[in-house]
């Protein structure tokens, strides 16, 4: 159950990852001019997925208070603040997105365009910060730790900053191979810019965390430098061949190896910080609710790979092969 | 009189209780109304879109289109506010999900699984017009509605289960063991209250649907878009609005047995009586009933199906764990009036078309049904109310209080303004997005494109000219 609560947790930072990581796009495309051509195709490749890619959210949040009643519970009242901006950044973000497309004005666009790539960024750093602040045992198991210390030091701060930064990486890579595929070579141009240097910053500052997380948050670090070692070196190759590859202009093989890295840098954060779920507190073992209601959510998980993945591909197959680019 | 009931409110609770049930109510009522449309609007979508296709009526295909997005817009802020929900089940009511998450669990993750299918169908849908096959893509509604009636179920199983609290066990030392969440999830009230929360959908989303082209009509706009756009909603609303009255009476048949407590408030009961009159009005007052018009026996035969069996009156309730009684009694009582209504109305529609008149024709009637659907909404806003406040003081009836489930984070007041704010906001950004769309369609726009700069915005306008 921890496993597919995880694979959960995985997918929503590649897919949401990518949704939300247009917003830093959106943000930096420039005035409105200037900004046009992207923010469309931000709309274009992002409208048809982006509620499906924001209901793994909800799929993490209610696997985990099914089966780890406990932990859940301790969680949100411990990270009660950052959950609480996170959460009004997916608020402000969904409703500004899909207001945004139907504006009849220009002035309206932008007020709501400025509220959808505002709380784009927010949201992947608050969640980020939760992220950080498990994994270095910050939550106590019974629940009412630290309201603001628990999510603001190196640990939680840079994971933050680490999950921005995958998402607009994630969001760069995807974006630049829509307009290289929709024939917008000049866009493709400085969306490849740009994206080059989201990843090679957001690759540094995931070493650089290294170095606070060691202090900070020592079973983590054991972890991610043990176990989860292949994992990292994996995500790290993957990041940089992504680099190499939007470099060379390989924007097709470039997504999937963005993605790689992006996927495998958050599964190397569950393997490093495993058998713990509320790490130094709780163990994933403690926390299982009920044996039924484990075995009752494991037909649910069945289901949902039996109706959702087919389902699902036919809608990234659509939006992400020729057949949909026609306006 | 009031500062001391403010006084024992504020000082016997728990600081967080007042503003995280406001904060609870507030999203949740909120949320619920564009849950509506998620359920009942692809079904009316389906039929519009069908007779486009298979009659080639290009009318009713314009309607599915227009209808179409304005789906889109609803469901992207129904998604955010659901979301919203599913976090404020951990960061209002820690201590509701830490105890009993796996026991109410399942019926979530299926409908997480429901709403799923939904958005995916969706993005289908509303990206598939003029990409896709006509008959292909209408077919991509059916899952979307199919997905409405399973996601209501699951998120009423979980409502019901906290009223009508089954699959677990408290063993001596309080802790909750022998979980069963298929029992949870189909616990004895799941039934009757889903089809009491689904053809609410279908009253409310036909009758709000149905009023917008009533206020084209009193504008003038007297063309068969208008009357097809009336129509269709129409018929949903007549057939749901009929179904209503009997759905709500065998489901309120329940009450007595399951919680008795919250029928006394309801029927605003304070001793049992034999039979029990009908009161319309009335408000309590230090426990007794006062300016109330009472019906003999009625209040027996609609809360217990016969003119002499006794309504349990509040007496028999430990003065601790009676609900507020007359948040309870008037909510119930406008639910059932607004309810009764609506279904006259319908029926008095059809019987007049049936003997040749159209009371289309009637500005008057027009006017009723523009405020039809603003009227079905506070009736489910009522109703959800009745049976809500009429479970306190109990999040889960008998088995856990409220005051113990809630949180005891002193922030909970500003995130109560917080929400309040952003509510207010989406509030308004829909209708301002919505109300442009419907212009930009009456002066004849038909694809709505985004100004995403200067360009594409003077395209816009010359388009319009």
């Amino acid at each position: 159950m921890a496993a597919a609560l995880f694979a959960g947790v995985v997918v929503y930072s590649v897919f949401g990852g990518a949704d939300f990581g247009s917003g830093f796009f959106d943000a930096t495309a420039g005035g409105a001019r200037r900004g046009a051509q992207v923010r469309t195709l931000i709309d274009h490749s992002i409208g048809p997925v982006w509620e499906a890619n924001h209901v793994w959210l909800i799929y993490v949040l209610v696997t985990w208070w099914t089966a780890f009643p406990g932990t859940f519970a301790a969680a949100m009242s411990t990270l009660w603040l950052p959950l609480m901006l996170a959460l009004l950044g997916i608020v402000l973000r969904g409703a500004s997105f899909a207001f945004r497309k139907y504006s009849a004005t220009i002035g309206q666009a932008r007020l709501f365009g400025i509220v959808f790539a505002g709380s784009s960024l927010i949201t992947p750093f608050f969640l980020g910060c939760v992220a950080g602040a498990i994994a270095s045992g910050r939550v106590p198991a019974d629940g009412g730790g630290d309201l603001v210390s628990s999510w603001v030091n190196p640990t939680s701060l840079f994971g933050g900053l680490i999950a921005g930064g995958s998402c607009a990486y994630l969001a760069g890579s995807f974006l630049v191979a829509d307009a290289a595929r929709s024939g917008h070579p000049g866009l493709a141009e400085m969306l490849r810019v740009r994206t080059l240097g989201v990843g090679a910053v957001t690759g540094a500052c995931v070493f650089a965390a290294l170095v606070p997380i060691r202090q900070d948050a020592a079973t983590l670090f054991d972890g991610l430098t043990g176990r989860a070692l292949p994992l990292m070196v994996l995500s790290a190759f993957a990041g940089a061949g992504a680099l190499v590859l939007i470099w060379t202009r390989r924007y097709a093989v470039a997504r999937f190896a963005a993605a790689a890295a992006v996927g495998t840098v958050t599964l190397g954060w569950g393997v490093g910080q495993y058998p713990w779920l509320l790490v130094d507190q709780v163990t994933i073992e403690q926390a299982a609710g009920a044996d039924a209601t484990l075995q009752a959510l494991l037909v649910a998980v069945g289901l949902a790979v039996v109706i959702v993945v087919p389902a699902l591909s036919y809608l990234l197959y659509l939006t992400q092969s020729e057949r949909w680019l026609r306006h | 009189m009031t500062l001391e009931a403010l006084q024992v409110l504020l000082s016997d609770t728990p600081s967080g209780l007042l503003p995280a049930r406001n904060q609870m109510a507030l999203s949740l009522g909120w949320h619920i109304i564009l849950a509506c449309f998620g359920v009942a609007f692809p079904s009316m979508t389906f039929i519009v879109h069908w007779r486009g296709v298979f009659r080639g009526d290009a009318v009713a295909l314009e309607l599915a289109k227009r209808w179409s997005k304005v789906s889109a817009v609803l469901f992207a802020i129904g998604a955010v506010s659901g979301t919203v929900l599913s976090f404020e089940m951990g960061l209002l009511w820690p201590g509701l999900m830490g105890r009993y998450g796996d026991v109410l669990g399942l019926p979530f993750a299926f409908e997480g699984l429901a709403f799923f299918v939904e958005a995916i169908f969706l993005g289908i849908y509303l990206y598939g017009w003029g990409r896709m096959p006509p008959r292909i893509h209408l077919l991509m509604l059916v899952p979307m509605a199919c997905a409405g009636v399973i996601g209501t179920f699951c998120v009423i199983a979980v409502n019901a289960w906290m009223n009508n609290p089954t699959g677990f066990r408290l063993n001596a030392a309080g802790e909750v063991v022998d979980v069963d969440p298929w029992a949870a999830m189909f616990n004895d009230g799941v039934w009757l209250m889903f089809a009491h929360m689904w053809v609410g959908a279908f009253v409310v989303v036909g009758f709000t649907v149905a009023g917008v082209y009533a206020a084209g009509m009193l504008r003038g706009h007297r063309d068969p878009h208008h009357r097809l756009g009336f129509i269709v909603p129409f018929v949903f609303a007549t057939v749901a609005a009929l179904a209503q009255p009997l759905v709500g009476h065998v489901l309120g048949l329940r009450v007595a047995e399951s919680q008795p407590a919250k029928l006394a408030a309801f029927e605003l009961a304070e001793t049992t009586e034999q039979p029990a009159p009908l009161r319309l009005g009335g408000i309590m007052i230090d426990g007794e009933v006062r300016y109330s018009i009472d019906i003999p026996k009625i209040g027996s035969l609609i809360a217990r199906n016969s003119f002499d069996k006794p309504v349990p009156g509040l007496d028999e309730v430990p003065e601790d764990e009676r609900p507020p009684v007359n948040i309870t009694h008037w909510a119930f009582q406008s639910m059932v009036g607004i309810g009764t209504l609506l279904a006259l109305s319908v029926l008095l529609f059809w019987f007049v078309r049936w003997r040749g008149r159209d009371l289309l024709e009637s500005r008057w009637f027009l006017r009723y049904a523009v405020a039809a659907g603003p009227l079905a909404m506070i009736a489910l806003e009522a109703g959800w109310i009745a049976t809500e406040v009429g479970r306190q003081p109990w999040v889960v009836w008998q088995v856990l209080r409220t005051e113990d489930a809630v949180t005891d984070n002193p922030w909970i007041w500003w995130s109560l303004a917080g929400t309040a704010v952003v509510y207010l906001g989406m509030t308004l950004g829909a209708y301002v997005v919505l109300r442009s769309m419907a212009r930009r369609w009456r002066a004849g726009e038909l694809d709505l494109p985004s100004p995403y700069g200067p360009e594409s915005a003077e395209g816009v306008k010359e388009a319009s000219r």
